[in-house]
């Protein structure tokens, strides 16, 4: 529990943030909310030579809604979200997913983005941005880039972030229609890590669906999105056997393996109970918002 | 002098805690807040495989490191003879591995260094060449034909085996069974936990190169009886070693054993003559230091027409770890275990026990369970709540048929101890009434009828704490007795010295509310001093729930005597005979002119200044006290738990617990202690197990993987009493420290059973977890 040895830089401008990246990205990390990464240095699975904290940019720490759509800095806590009262009614995912995020010590330091970055396919938020179709603005030297949730989590741990990179904002867009939203997880204790996660957004018009969004954490070697179970959906009305159908694709999707919070065919049918579940409870909220 | 008015604070008062005024202000002193002047520190390089030859070590890296001052190896150990250490069990252990490595986390070498960083990178520079064999991780294994042996360094060991145990009557008991109407059987894994306290072991050893004198301070529970082992191991006189153990936050047990980083820090201070301090980290306390429990039992119990139960058959298996270091009584090698018959009248029973090595870490009965009475209690509850589901019985009603009346006390057990007092019908009776049994029972019933699954969990513990008597129970042949020395000041202010030691138990409260009783110095002008062996009289130290049946009846014993001294001193003050005084709490008066009276601070003063002819000056004494027996608390906890089809997440909703520990010395404090073991008993239940994967890699190795439950996830307990004293106590009291963590794991997994029985599931081990039951409730075709 005592890290090794390491150089620290605070940068104060995103400019001399991405100059010190571009410089020494291969033997740096950035530090957010350090709430991964400390660990990790703690346990000596990281060494890095030079920490870049992040943590006196201005800026990265808006969450601004804009058109319909969502902006999150890249430097957003977990508390932020739980405590933010516009996002109940448009984007209650997120506002019902960060309470599940750790506990109030982490959540009140850990970063949204910092989340993302860490890329580990337990990871809450991964599976949000999946359900939410989030875009993901990275930023180095060279100019900016936008790369979509659905491509950034390449393999455990394993962001499409090149070193000389930060992620600066999340973008979520607009939803479709009538919009509800739900964080379904299984943990052996408050503060564990997923056995099972499960994010749904539902957006519906006219009474069938417009777009559904299904997430999966710690089923997959990444945050996985269930997209054919979505696919299905859409264009149907929530008939229960629509909803039965499609639990069973998400489960068809997630891939876990056997450890100790449990097998993997256990997993894969909590995926399928969770997504039946989640999908009834959000069209019963559909259908009360509208009565 | 004026006489202060001022609560007393005596016996059944729930005196806030004194100690908590500086633990709530952060102005404790834990061991991790020492620094003295020119320490060095020291970090621990460890065993990364379960079972490993070591070919060879080369240190010179690490040697040449920045403020690197030694490097220690087994072999450097060796040519002082320390490389291997006795264990409280009489097995050794490796201080240094020399020849292999046993168990995942194993100490192989120490860096000393000017910085516990610089000595943390200077481990990453050694260099270590294993040859890897094949690890053991059960006792099955570990019996197997041609399993590796664990123990070659033992001369004639040619096996894995450590121990074979029996208690009670096998003839008499297969006798039982050959007449029983009906056997229900059990085959359960208890499994290895972790006492985790929140402060891990840790030690600065000051050896005092002019005078030789070591003082050692150490994060002991025991630090008397650690002194005498430490005295042996090193062939250090006993005077010259002085343990002083600071605030402890937490032992459970933990903090009883002697650790290899304590005998290497106080050679390296020794040789290099600088303090030195080593404090594990988490990992190192939850791979390496005493752990809990993993016992595999079958239980068998013989019950005739009238569902009396009439016999008891249990065997067990015990995985002890690389070496048997269970810190327990001598002559008992499976613990305390055979008090298993629990709270039954059963007229026959017999136990045998098996210990085995393994390539875990050495431990075993840690963990607030009074020397394997947890394992006892679990397994004799499962049974009769099965048996009771077996046979279609009420559990309640299956109990109080067959448990021990209140006029068989003292009962002697088919085991051989003889129960001190107990009232079971009462404590079950209050808990059925306050749970609201019968009508839980009937919304069961409907909830059934509509497919919910719903269980009620009883369990009736009885407990054995308190040793000893010494005849029977010793320590490395050290008597299990325990003292106190108490002095009253000139000004009636007085201290109180333990051979016992807090770990959060409350001690500098309970203990001075035993002498504000007794002598009537209110509790605030006791002060209690426990822990450092210069300062206080010899106690084999405090677990196993002993604190109160020992030091505390010593406390009383010497408070007494010292009123018998007072009365005479009284006496000579009023001009009075000592026969014509009364004494009320605090003064005594002359029979039938209550105004002609001495507080007991005149007298106390009086004894410094105003003495009769003759009489020796001070108001002082000690008392070294060897129980008669044991005491036996017990109760009831019942739970009431709801099951998800869908996950299989077990909810507990309703904990009601009923305790009796006999007399309650401060109700406020013995509630904290209930409180705190039924959380610890959730966990057990439900989350917590440290799991060994098949090369022996330790799972569970750090918070996020060994689960300890909060607040956040336990349900709120609510906690009853009734007061059934011991007879033999001074006080009347028993001990309470274990109870919760000792009965509340059976009422949970119970009321799991309870809820899944309908269909078919029996037992499900510990922990009950969500997977476990989803399994057990897929194999029967339930689901959503
Ligand atoms: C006890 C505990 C329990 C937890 N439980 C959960 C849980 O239940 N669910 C869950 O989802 N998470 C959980 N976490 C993780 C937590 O959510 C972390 O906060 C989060 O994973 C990382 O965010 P951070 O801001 O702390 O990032 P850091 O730890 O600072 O960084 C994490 C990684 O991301 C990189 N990084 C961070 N920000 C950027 C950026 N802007 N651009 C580029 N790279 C960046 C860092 O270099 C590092 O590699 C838990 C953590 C702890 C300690």
């Amino acid at each position: 529990m005592f890290p090794g040895s390491f150089d620290y830089r605070a940068p104060t401008t995103l400019d001399e943030a991405t100059t010190v990246l571009s410089e020494r990205g291969e033997e740096a990390k950035v530090l957010a909310g350090g709430q991964s990464l400390i660990p990790l240095l703690k346990l000596r699975l990281a060494s890095p030579a030079l920490l870049v904290d992040i943590g006196r940019i201005p800026g990265l720490d808006r969450i601004e809604l804009r058109d319909g759509g969502l902006t999150i800095g890249a430097r957003v806590r977990h508390a932020d979200l739980e405590r933010d009262r516009r996002l109940a009614t448009t984007f209650a995912l997120l506002a019902e997913t960060a309470p599940w995020v750790s506990d109030p010590l982490v959540r009140n330091l850990g970063t949204v983005g910092g989340s993302l970055c860490h890329a580990d396919p337990a990871g809450d938020w991964g599976s949000v941005m999946l359900a939410l179709g989030a875009e993901l603005v990275l930023r180095s030297r060279a100019g900016e880039r936008v790369v979509q949730a659905s491509s950034f989590f390449v393999a455990p741990f394993e962001p499409a972030l090149r070193p000389d990179e930060l992620l600066t904002e999340i973008r979520i867009p607009a939803p479709r229609g009538r919009s509800a939203g739900t964080y379904l997880k299984l943990e052996r204790k408050v503060g564990d890590f997923a056995t099972v996660g499960v994010a749904l957004q539902l957006e519906m018009t006219d009474g069938h669906v417009a777009r559904c969004g299904i997430g999966l954490t710690a089923v997959a070697p990444t945050n996985r999105e269930a997209t054919e179970a979505g696919a299905a959906l859409v264009g149907k009305e929530l008939t229960d056997e629509a909803i039965a159908k499609a639990a069973q694709l998400a489960a068809a999707a997630a891939d876990p393996r056997d450890d100790i919070r449990g097998p993997a065919d256990y997993k894969r049918d909590v995926v399928r109970v969770f997504v039946q579940r989640g999908l009834r409870t959000l069209r019963r909220s559909l259908e009360e918002a509208r009565s | 002098m004026s006489v202060e008015v001022r609560p007393l604070g005596g016996i059944g008062e729930s005196v806030k805690r004194k100690e908590d005024a500086r633990f709530l202000r952060g102005k404790g002193n834990y061991l991790d807040d020492l620094t003295l002047p020119g320490m060095l520190h020291m970090a621990i390089l460890r065993s990364p495989h379960a079972h490993a030859r070591i070919r060879a070590i080369d240190t010179s890296m690490a040697q040449a490191a920045p403020g690197v001052v030694a490097v220690v190896t087994g072999e450097l150990l060796a040519q002082h003879k320390l490389a291997w250490m006795p264990t409280l069990s009489g097995d050794t252990q490796a201080v240094l591995a020399t020849d292999k490595v046993r168990f995942q986390g194993q100490e192989v070498a120490c860096v000393v260094a000017e910085t516990r960083y610089q000595a943390e990178d200077a481990l990453q520079l050694i260099d270590v060449d294993y040859e890897v064999l094949p690890a053991i991780t059960s006792p099955q294994q570990a019996m197997a034909e041609g399993a590796p042996l664990i123990r070659d360094d033992k001369q004639g060991q040619q096996d894995n085996h450590i121990y074979h145990w029996e208690a009670g009557d096998r003839e008499a008991t297969d006798r039982a069974f050959a007449s029983a109407a009906k056997v229900v059987r059990l085959t359960t894994h208890y499994p290895r936990s972790h006492p985790a306290p929140l402060e891990t072991c840790g030690i600065v050893a000051d050896v005092n190169p002019a005078t030789g004198k070591a003082t050692l301070y150490m994060t002991s529970q025991a630090p008397h009886a650690i002194r005498t082992v430490f005295s042996l191991v090193a062939g250090l006189p006993e005077h010259q070693i002085r343990i002083i153990a600071p605030d402890i936050g937490g032992g459970f047990g933990n903090k009883v054993p002697v650790y290899p980083g304590y005998v290497v820090a106080t050679a390296a201070s020794l040789l290099l003559g600088r303090p030195v301090k080593w404090v594990e980290d988490r990992t190192e306390n939850l791979i390496s230091t005493g752990f809990a429990r993993d016992f595999h039992m079958t239980g068998e119990l013989a019950l005739d027409h009238d569902n009396r139960m009439i016999g008891l058959r249990v065997s067990l298996l015990s995985d002890n770890g690389a070496f048997y270091a269970d810190a327990q009584p001598s002559k008992f090698r499976a613990g305390l275990f055979h008090i298993v018959t629990g709270s039954y009248d059963i007229p026959a029973a017999h136990v045998t026990a098996d210990g085995y090595y393994t390539n875990k870490a050495p431990g075993g009965v840690a963990y607030r369970c009074s020397f394997r009475v947890t394992e006892a209690s679990f397994l004799i509850e499962r049974l009769v709540t099965n048996a009771a589901l077996e046979l279609g019985i009420d559990q309640t009603e299956l109990r109080l048929r067959n448990f021990i009346r209140p006029e068989q006390f003292p009962y002697r057990s088919a085991t051989g101890w003889v129960y001190d007092s107990g009232d079971y019908q009462r404590a079950m009776r209050l808990a059925m009434e306050k749970l609201g049994y019968e009508d839980l029972r009937r919304e069961q019933a409907e909830r059934r009828a509509r497919g919910e699954l719903m269980g009620i969990g009883v369990a009736s513990f009885t407990e054995v704490v308190g040793a000893g008597h010494g005849a029977e129970f010793d320590i490395m042949g050290l008597r299990m007795f325990d003292s106190a020395e108490l002095r009253v000041h000139p000004t009636g202010k007085a201290v109180l010295k333990l051979g016992v030691k807090t770990q959060g138990q409350g001690h500098e409260t309970t203990f001075a509310q035993i002498v504000a009783q007794e002598l009537g110095i209110p509790a605030a002008d006791v002060e209690v001093q426990h822990g450092d062996t210069d300062n206080t009289p010899y106690g084999l130290g405090t677990y196993a729930s002993r604190s109160t049946p020992t030091a505390g009846a010593a406390t009383a014993v010497v408070s007494r005597k010292l009123r018998d001294k007072a009365r005479k001193l009284a006496a000579h003050l009023l001009e009075a005979a000592e026969e014509d005084l009364e004494w009320e709490r605090g003064r005594f008066f002359v029979r039938g002119s209550p105004e002609r009276a001495k507080t007991i601070q005149e007298v106390a003063f009086a004894a410094y200044t105003n003495l009769p002819e003759g009489m020796e000056p001070g108001l002082e004494g000690v008392t070294y006290y060897d129980p008669p027996n044991m005491t036996f608390p017990f109760g009831t906890y019942m739970v009431v738990a709801d099951v998800d089809r869908g996950t299989g997440q077990v909810k507990v909703r309703r904990v009601v617990a009923v305790d009796d520990c006999g007399v309650r010395i401060n109700p406020m404090i013995v509630e904290g202690q209930i409180q705190g073991g039924l959380c610890e008993g959730w966990g057990i239940a439900f989350t917590e197990q440290i799991t060994f994967d098949p090369d022996g890699n330790c799972i569970g190795s750090n918070f996020t993987d060994y689960l300890l439950p909060t607040a956040w996830e336990t349900p709120e307990f609510e906690t009853y009493a009734t007061v059934t004293p011991s007879p033999h106590h001074p006080l009347g009291a028993k001990g309470v420290g274990e109870s919760a963590t000792v009965g509340s794991p059976a009422a949970y997994v119970n009321a799991v059973i309870d809820a899944l029985w309908p269909l078919g599931v029996t037992n499900i081990d510990m922990p009950v977890t969500p997977d476990k039951v989803w399994a057990a409730l897929r194999a029967r075709g339930v689901g959503e």
